[in-house]
């Protein structure tokens, strides 16, 4: 099991401050009525802070809002925007919606699967890329469109697409 | 001296992903540097629907629209237009086109073309972000009338007779659900607003809210006055951080205003809201899943009854209903159900808000009179076709609706000439599909999708849906046996007889509406291994044209050493071997290699 030092790039907050300032949100939303209907949003929380849910995370959870991590598990692993693993350097989110799918993004997506040789929802081995899929950016104007972190690259083709992730490889070896 | 100019820019999602906000800072920049800053002033504006042609950007007075800028116009627009009164002819957007249109009666409701705007009245002048702007254009006055001069059975009567129904999908009549829960004694109750949008393909929720945060605000504190309510939570996706931030601003700014909190207005009347965000589950969007979403727990629906108007939230009495819905609530209360009524059709009034794309010129988002037909939203405001090509389908109502083919184009849209034809309203998800797509593909994807979205709680629709999906599969990998399509048809009816939810009743629609409409696709996969869009790629075969000029990158990319030939010479590739992953065709520079 990856530990949370050394995978969490979302914040440069150490892993002490991390859960303490999880700590204070969970104590703030225990205040409320309802207190246990906040699990979703402390797991956003705590998605933010971390960048995904590891599991000594869950337990954290678990035991100050006085949840099974059984029952946290099987919210966490409900819902797709919550992750379990440790996402890449870049994040590449495919647009599935109708509007790429039409135009074209299952070609994308195929491209991407055969040039990072990983699935959808894997990790590159070196760690640079993380595919996961999208349902609708918004950008149908630009369809086919691909999100890598917070930048839409948009009428690709499968081409098109090979050179930005050698764009992205190249900046890296810099 | 210098004429006075207001520059609207719009913020839309897909505008700002083609660098609004970047354009939005050089033109302060330019401004600054020849002094106009004084004279010209820049505003903000929600999603004007025009999402292929941004960025998009508005000079007043003129009503010059200004498209697919550059940073280089920037300068030219500033020197040329803002300093010498030429506006210039090239980046305009010239085409007598509805939108510029929608400018000329800037201010004025009039109705204007083939569109009219009831839900996104404000979307694209106000600045989402002011309640200033929101109150000038008689924000939050529907809620004063109601609070004032109405009683809160007169407000629940006034939106049953409206005839307005959910713009979620399912069209159940809105004053219905108001009714029934105005009628529950026991207390607190909840009213929701679902922003919960899940259909792959569709914007109009997260557009409503991020062009205009308040009218969702106004028509939740109302139905809270008249159900009886002082608690509304609004549950949307945390995919939207935009409309997040904006509807968040928007519930802030009202309780300054004292619109929300303690005594709205004066008045004895209390309501609240708060913002719950999603996490990703398409089920989510049905009412019970999202209740139990927002308990924190797994979003899987229950069944019905109780409803949520007896037993809801927390066990209370609770009120739930879409974005879009909630939007049309202030125009109803404060022009009232007999104008709103001679909008649209016998069963469906209003208008409908529809997210246009795929294969169509104009593609973004449009509002329509109910009655409009398909015809005329992709012809006439769509645009038809782009590059020539064949129209094939248009799909309604995403993952649980249906695909028309051309003879039902002259459908007017309404809830129940849809149902008719096949497919269903639903949230409203408009995709064009052209000759290029095949059928059997497209249910195959809406299938993928709703296979991944079931939450497994019924058989039917966890393993029915499966099973769907692995025939699918065979069929569009050339695998398809006689029977196939009577196996879809049969486990597709089943599962809609006996799936607990809206998600699994609905899912094997797409695959129902292409048998039903293209079944000839269906047996040409099976039968002669033939897929006439040639989408399929393992019944089509590669082959290398005379343009090649033999640079060998296709024979060094190749997984299985199919391809063969020597330098400067054409290639050839070897069916036996190949696997058609298409890896030749993707790299080939020359446009050398041809799906046959």
């Amino acid at each position: 099991m990856a530990t949370t030092e050394t995978t969490a790039k979302t914040t440069s907050a150490t892993a002490a401050e991390r859960l303490a300032q999880l700590k204070t949100y969970i104590a703030e939303t225990q205040e409320n009525e309802h207190p246990d209907s906040f699990l979703i949003a402390v797991l956003h929380k705590a998605q933010e802070l971390y960048g995904y849910l590891p599991v000594e995370v869950m337990d954290e959870v678990a035991e100050q809002m006085g949840i099974p991590t059984a029952h946290i598990w099987g919210v966490a692993t409900f819902y797709h925007y919550f992750s379990l693993t440790p996402p890449g350097q870049h994040v590449i989110s495919i647009c599935l919606g109708t509007a790429c799918y039409v135009r074209g993004a299952g070609q994308i997506l195929q491209a991407l699967k055969d040039e990072l040789k990983i699935d959808v929802g894997e990790v590159t081995p070196d760690g640079m890329f993380s595919l996961q899929p999208a349902r609708c950016l918004g950008a149908c104007g630009l369809a086919p469109v691909v999100m890598i972190d917070d930048k839409i690259h948009g009428e690709l083709t499968p081409k098109r697409m090979v050179q930005l992730i050698n764009q992205y490889r190249k900046q890296a070896k810099k | 001296m210098t004429a006075t100019y207001r520059i609207i820019v719009c913020d839309g999602t897909t505008c700002i992903n083609s660098g609004a906000r970047r354009l939005t800072a050089l033109l302060k920049e330019h401004l600054d540097k020849h002094d106009l800053t004084e004279t010209v002033t820049i505003g903000l504006s929600g999603c004007l629907g025009m999402c292929d042609k941004g960025p998009i950007m508005v000079v007043n007075p003129g009503y010059t629209i200004y498209g697919g800028l550059s940073e280089a116009d920037i300068p030219k627009i500033v020197e040329e237009h803002l300093i010498k009164g030429q506006p210039i002819a090239r980046l305009a957007i010239q085409e007598d086109h509805l939108y510029n249109r929608f400018f000329r009666v800037f201010g004025d409701d009039k109705f204007f073309g083939h569109q009219m705007r009831i839900t996104l009245r404000n979307c694209g002048i106000i600045d989402p972000e002011s309640i200033d702007d929101y109150l000038s254009l008689r924000g939050y006055e529907a809620l004063a009338k109601a609070i004032t001069d109405m009683t809160p059975e007169q407000v629940v009567a006034e939106v049953e007779s409206s005839g307005l129904r959910g713009r979620g999908g399912a069209g159940f009549s809105t004053g219905t659900k108001w009714k029934f829960t105005a009628a529950q004694e026991a207390t607190p109750k909840y009213v929701i607003c679902n922003a919960d949008e899940g259909d792959p393909g569709a914007f109009m929720d997260r557009s409503a809210i991020e062009g205009d945060p308040h009218t969702i605000v106004e028509g939740m504190a109302i139905a809270g006055y008249a159900v009886g309510a002082d608690k509304g939570i609004v549950y949307i996706r945390a995919e939207y951080p935009l409309a997040i931030r904006r509807i968040t601003k928007a519930i802030e700014d009202a309780r300054a205003h004292g619109l929300l909190g303690d005594n709205v207005l004066g008045s004895d009347f209390s309501f609240d809201i708060e913002i719950r965000l999603g996490a990703g589950a398409f089920v989510c969007g049905e009412e019970t899943a999202l209740i139990h979403s927002i308990e924190g727990a797994r979003g899987m629906p229950r069944p019905r009854p109780p409803y949520p108007s007896v037993r809801g939230l927390f066990g209370q009495p609770t009120l739930i209903n879409n974005v879009e819905t909630w939007a049309n609530i202030p125009v109803i209360i404060l022009d009232g159900a007999n104008w709103f009524k001679t909008v649209g059709t016998e069963t469906s009034k209003g208008t409908k808000v529809f997210a246009l794309a795929g294969k169509v010129v104009n593609t973004g988002l449009i509002e329509v009179p109910m009655g409009t037909t398909l015809r005329e939203i992709i012809y006439d405001i769509g645009g038809g076709i782009p590059q020539g090509k064949t129209f094939k389908a248009v799909q309604t109502g995403g993952p649980s609706g249906g695909c028309l083919p051309e003879e039902y184009l002259d459908t007017p849209i309404d809830y129940d000439s849809l149902a008719k034809a096949g497919s269903i309203m639903g949230s409203g998800g408009m995709i064009v599909i052209d000759e290029d797509s095949c059928m059997v593909d497209i249910a195959k994807f809406f299938l993928e999708f709703t296979q991944n979205e079931s939450c497994g709680k019924c058989t039917p629709c966890r393993e029915g849906t499966k099973r769907m999906l692995e025939i699918l599969t065979r069929i569009t990998e050339g695998k398809g046996q006689n029977g196939d399509i009577e196996k879809l048809e049969r486990l597709g009816h089943m599962i809609i007889k006996s799936s607990l939810c809206g998600l699994g009743q609905s899912a094997p629609n797409p695959v129902l509406s292409t048998i039903k409409n293209f079944r000839v696709e269906y047996e040409e996969h099976i039968t002669e291994g033939k897929c006439r869009a040639r989408a399929c790629s393992n019944l089509l075969t590669y082959e290398i044209i005379d343009t090649c000029v033999g640079c060998g990158a296709c024979r060094k990319v190749c997984p299985v050493a199919a391809i063969s030939g020597s330098p400067k010479k054409e290639h050839v590739i070897d069916q036996e071997k190949c696997v058609k992953c298409g890896m030749c065709f993707n790299t080939c520079k020359f446009d050398a290699i041809a799906k046959v």
